[in-house]
């Protein structure tokens, strides 16, 4: 069993950090709402201390799967084939713009996904430093919270986005090539 | 130790306004400077900070760059301040949409 280095390094930029940041959306979230409610529910500074680390961990990961995006794997996507080459396999964006049923993956897929996907680290940091910085007196800040909670929200659809058009278009023309890496040695049944 | 909130703030609204409006600005400035790389060649020569990365390079670290100086420059003069967040918010979320529509591609495509 192997795997090329480019198609490891796909894996960490999607299923490894993108995937990771949008299972913890949906958890963020409903932290974020249930801590600063200004309801009678109680919570500890245990509670607020870990939702803290939790978003800083948020916005680490968003900003891990734009920069690996853009400088890793977008270089790799978007190369320019020698003259004359034939097999695309190795040049995603050519080989997509090839053909008519899957140009729209490029032009629409991937030209939303590189810009929309910085939308998510960019919210969730203002949303980390808010929390950061007003704890628990953010219950005590109404319009601040709905704004917290807003951009927290578009910072999921934003990761969404760019986590659906980046799984469909590695699905299409997907991103390998580079030195092999052996995973294990499997053997005949 | 359990806590409850029914207080008045303890803390002005306008570091996080600050925080807010300028998260607004910076996803504008990247759907902004993505069109402007996308329709003029010389801004997409420009931008092109890393040749490998093409103009998105330019596009996300000047942005970046924006929204990181919008956010220093707010923060300081609203630091101790308690602003208006209605209206904050309201810009804020106005920019916000309008980058998630001027990045989609059919929409960016009209300019």
């Amino acid at each position: 069993m192997e795997i090329t280095a480019r198609a490891l390094w796909t894996m960490i930029h999607g299923m490894g950090f993108g995937a990771l940041y949008l299972l913890a959306c949906s958890g963020g979230l409903f932290e974020l709402y249930r801590l600063t409610a200004a309801s009678p529910s109680p919570s500890t500074p245990g509670q607020h201390r870990f939702l803290k680390i939790y978003l800083v961990t948020m916005a680490f990961l968003a900003w891990a799967t734009v920069l690996t995006g853009a400088y890793v794997i977008y270089p790799w996507y978007r190369a320019t084939p020698p003259p004359g080459t034939l097999d695309l396999s190795l040049f995603p964006q050519r080989l997509l713009m090839s053909n008519p049923a899957t140009i729209g993956w490029h032009s629409l897929g991937m030209e939303w996904k590189e810009h929309v996907a910085w939308f998510a680290p960019i919210s969730i940091t203002m949303v980390a430093f808010i929390f950061l910085r007003y704890g628990r007196d953010l219950s005590n800040h109404k319009q601040l919270r709905s704004a917290v909670l807003a951009f927290a929200a578009a910072s999921f659809l934003a990761a969404a986005i760019a986590g659906f058009f980046g799984a469909m278009l590695n699905k299409a023309a997907p991103v390998h090539g580079g030195p092999a890496i052996q995973v294990s040695s499997g053997e005949s049944k | 130790m359990t806590t409850t909130s029914n207080n008045p703030p303890a803390l002005t609204n306008g570091s996080g306004a600050a925080a807010i409006l300028a998260a607004g600005i910076g996803s504008f400035a990247l759907a902004a400077l993505a069109i402007a790389a996308d329709k003029s060649a010389a801004m997409k020569t420009a931008l092109a900070f890393y040749k490998p990365t093409g103009p998105l390079s330019g596009v996300t670290t000047v942005a970046i760059l924006i929204w990181v100086l919008t956010w220093a420059m707010l923060g300081v003069g609203w630091q101790r301040k308690t602003v208006s967040l209605g209206i904050v918010n309201a810009a804020a979320f106005a920019l916000l949409i309008l980058s998630f529509l001027l990045t989609f591609p059919p929409i960016a495509d009209l300019f």
